[in-house]
């Protein structure tokens, strides 16, 4: 259960991260390489959220059974 | 105890999505959707319990073992269209949460289908012809 509070907390900071990232770069003028921070950071957190997502359903089939 | 760990993780995911709502709007859903994902991978462990004890009973009473293997998935199925449809529609998506309840509604009605052909053969050989 901590396991998963520390994971959360990352990917907020992740997100705080970029954000910050973004509103910097902006400011330095570099207007592209800025949507480019975001975006990576954006494909990170997407990477962390789907191996999870992929682990649940894994279980979910093996719980109910569901072959389909 | 269990539950205390769920609500205080709901909360403090709950307050950092707000934090990362008005800056990043789609890190804060991703955000989102792993919570869900968390809570729900925190409940399987208990839900196997219980259908443990559902499989044991039905042994007990020798029902057939296709009916309660129907019954769970049945249930498995309408949970992930439940779980799918709400993170959909609390991106905001009216249009798409209403179209993964309808699929989930669809494929169990497909699977009930076999149950639903004995139930009314059964009640056509009570019927006098």
């Amino acid at each position: 259960m901590l396991h998963d509070a520390t994971i959360l907390f990352q990917i907020a900071g992740i997100g705080i991260i970029v954000a910050m990232i973004h509103s910097i770069l902006k400011q330095m003028g570099k207007e592209e390489i800025a949507h480019v921070a975001t975006l990576v950071g954006f494909i990170i957190v997407l990477f962390i959220v789907l191996n999870r997502l992929a682990d649940l359903f894994q279980q979910i089939k093996s719980v109910f059974l569901y072959q389909g | 105890m269990d539950i205390l760990q769920i609500v205080s993780l709901a909360i403090i995911a709950a307050l950092l999505i707000l934090l990362l709502k008005e800056k990043k709007s789609t890190l804060a859903y991703l955000l989102l959707l792993f919570t869900g994902v968390i809570l729900f991978t925190v409940l399987i462990t208990q839900i196997t319990h219980v259908f443990s004890l559902i499989t044991y009973m039905s042994n007990q009473a020798n029902i057939d073992r296709m009916y309660v293997e129907v019954i769970l998935k049945i249930i498995g199925i309408a949970y992930i269209a439940e779980f799918g449809a709400h993170i959909v529609r609390d991106a905001g998506l009216e249009a798409i949460a209403s179209k993964v309840e309808m699929a989930g509604k669809i494929f169990i009605l497909l699977l009930a289908m076999p149950i639903l052909t004995t139930v009314i053969e059964s009640i056509l050989k009570f019927l006098p012809d």
